[in-house]
């Protein structure tokens, strides 16, 4: 009889303490690695002046403040634009491209994985292909397309195509094939209920963590875009795009860039602390079978 | 099989009686046409985003277009161009190869042992080991900091600790030697580089049947090198595949990163990848016809990646 080792809760098989301590170090390397330069940019935020000038520089603040944070708001108020217009054009894409981008992928999503329609097969198979390409390579053409429609340096040149990102329906769509189960939607329909009531009323309310986790991404994406070449006025850029004005202006910068980059992180990072666990969830249904 | 499908597999075979193919799937596509109207809205957008951008590509670069005069046809007089008389497209194709051949297998397989290794902690440390190997993907422009990382001066962090051991005398310039700067930008890609791919990693292993390990023990697995190859990576095949596409999308789109360390173009064109090459001519020189060839060949490329991984992953397992 083989010996199981176990530890607390749950029963671990085939594992040696060299193997263990090897893990750890490992983790502990890699988590140093990525740890440390956001660390360094929270601390970086919190020193002051004379501090941020010591050499060599030190990985601790003793005084921590927030006069970064200040010279941020200083520096800012500065700008041609008022710095409130970067951040409301910055929230307002993020929020309608999301909301968008989750009622129309949703709604896909739903009669693709629940509906039996001829085509299902292939329009999916496109979506697959999508998440193969990066963006990079349909800009010029979005361009022109924008342009024909009258679009450009509108806020539905950021916030149109978005509706239509392709990661989220994928996530969804596998999320409700695992979750949602047909019986359940079919003695709705034996009832005489219509798809778009099952769709709103029952099977939305079974895949929460597929639209968290598609809001965590589409609204990150959204966050963060910066300078794009669809947008020339300057009342429609970005928070982003006024960060890294700032940031362009080199070292004696630092301290105030590195405020603005807590400032940009921080909203992504408690978003997705929030949703972690239904993130996770919905990760675990996004296979793709071949 | 569901009642759903079995009733439809019901009405097909009694369909298909009295009524050719096509007549039975256009019954199927009016009996089904709020499917229609649901799937509407979102395929009108994708395809006029991101379909149709793939074909206008294709098809404008076979001409001189400039946004400005009708189109001629050139048929591949820019395909030529680029590999014959294009020296910094050459030296893009070669960095753009280098990135992905590096970056993408390696946030692949970074991902996947993070992934396995945090799977082995207890559920609450878990939870926070995670959100730290994810955090830096999420924190959009943090990687800004590496630039302050790598100053040129001596209050940079690498020079500042370099000078301090005694390493170095005086500070690098870090972004000026062509011999750093694809080391870096790769540093920085992969410090970006566990995101959907890793989280769908830590979920798949979540999701393994405990007791198949228990039967693998059984069975005669010895250690958990073995258990990896025979039981873990053939249940997680379909994460793997998924975490696959994404790790490769992603490692074709670090442009915009290596942008932001080394500026644009970079110092002798030394991270200069296609992507750049591609918003060069597009956004900046506006010869759409060139830049519409660059992005084609760079379409190509990425699907053609996706499919030798496909191929491969295949082989897992056997």
């Amino acid at each position: 009889m083989k010996k199981l080792r176990t530890r607390k809760h749950t029963v671990v098989l085939n594992r040696s303490a060299g193997g263990d301590a090897g893990i750890a170090v490992f983790l502990i390397l890699m988590g140093a690695f990525l740890f440390l330069p956001m660390y360094y940019t929270v601390i970086q935020s919190l020193k002051p002046l004379d501090e941020l000038w010591m050499f060599p520089p030190r990985f601790y603040v003793s005084n921590p403040s927030f006069e970064n944070f200040s010279e941020l708001l200083y520096l800012m108020s500065d700008s041609w634009v008022p710095f409130s217009r970067y951040i409301f054009n910055t929230v307002f894409i993020s929020v309608t491209g999301t909301f968008g981008n989750l009622l129309f992928a949703s709604l896909c999503a739903y009669a693709l994985a629940k509906i039996k329609f001829p085509g299902r097969g292939w329009m999916f198979q496109v979506v697959v292909l999508s998440l193969m390409f990066h963006s990079t390579v349909s800009a010029i053409a979005n361009y022109i397309t924008l342009g024909t429609l009258g679009w450009l340096d509108t806020y539905l040149a950021r916030v149109v195509p978005a509706w239509g990102s392709t990661l989220g329906l994928y996530l969804m769509k596998q999320f409700m094939e695992t979750n949602v189960h047909d019986s359940i939607l079919e003695s709705a329909r034996i009832d005489g209920a219509k798809e778009f009531k099952i769709y709103w009323t029952i099977a939305m309310p079974m895949v929460k963590p597929a639209w968290l986790t598609l809001i965590v991404y589409c609204f990150k994406d959204l966050w963060n875009t910066g300078a794009s070449i669809y947008i020339q006025s300057e009342q429609l850029k970005t928070f982003n795009y006024a960060v890294s004005q700032l940031v362009a202006d080199g070292i004696s910068r630092q301290g105030a860039s590195a405020a603005a980059a807590v400032i940009t992180m921080l909203v992504p990072i408690i978003v997705f602390i929030l949703t972690q666990s239904n993130i996770l969830e919905t990760m675990g249904s996004s296979g793709m079978k071949d | 099989m569901s009642a759903n499908a079995a009733v439809q597999e019901k009405k097909k075979a009694v369909a298909r009686k009295d009524m050719t193919k096509w007549q039975w799937t256009w019954k199927e596509i009016k009996r089904n046409k709020v499917a229609y109207v649901m799937v509407a809205p979102f395929m009108l957008i994708f395809t006029l985003f991101t379909v149709v951008p793939v074909v206008v590509s294709m098809l404008l670069s076979f001409t001189n277009f400039n946004m400005l005069q009708v189109p001629d046809i050139v048929f591949m007089d820019n395909y030529i161009t680029l590999f014959l008389d294009d020296d910094i497209f050459l030296t893009a194709i070669q960095n753009t190869f280098v990135f992905a051949v590096i970056v993408g297998p390696a946030s692949y397989v970074i991902s996947f042992i993070c992934a396995w290794f945090i799977n082995e902690l207890p559920p609450k440390i878990r939870a926070i080991v995670t959100f730290i190997f994810y955090s830096p993907s999420i924190s959009g422009s943090a990687y800004l900091m590496w630039t302050i990382v790598f100053s040129s001066d001596a209050y940079g962090y690498a020079n500042a600790i370099l000078i301090d051991m005694g390493i170095i005398a005086s500070p690098i310039l870090w972004f000026e030697n062509t011999k750093y700067i694809m080391p870096i930008c790769i540093i920085v890609a992969l410090w970006t580089s566990l995101g959907v791919s890793f989280l769908s990693f830590i979920a798949g292993f979540q999701g393994i049947d405990k007791s198949l390990f228990e039967a693998g023990a059984v069975d005669g697995v010895k250690n958990r090198w073995q258990e990896l190859w025979y039981i873990t990576l053939p249940t997680m095949k379909p994460q793997l595949m998924f975490g696959a596409i994404m790790s490769i999308t992603n490692s074709f789109g670090f442009g915009a990163i290596v942008t932001a360390l080394c500026g644009f173009p970079s110092y002798e064109y030394a991270a200069h990848t296609i992507m750049h090459h591609l918003e060069d001519y597009g956004n900046t020189r506006w010869e759409v016809g060139y830049a519409s060839a660059i992005a084609t060949i760079l379409f190509a490329i990425m699907l053609g990646a996706n499919m030798v991984v496909k191929k491969m992953l295949g082989k897992v397992g056997k």
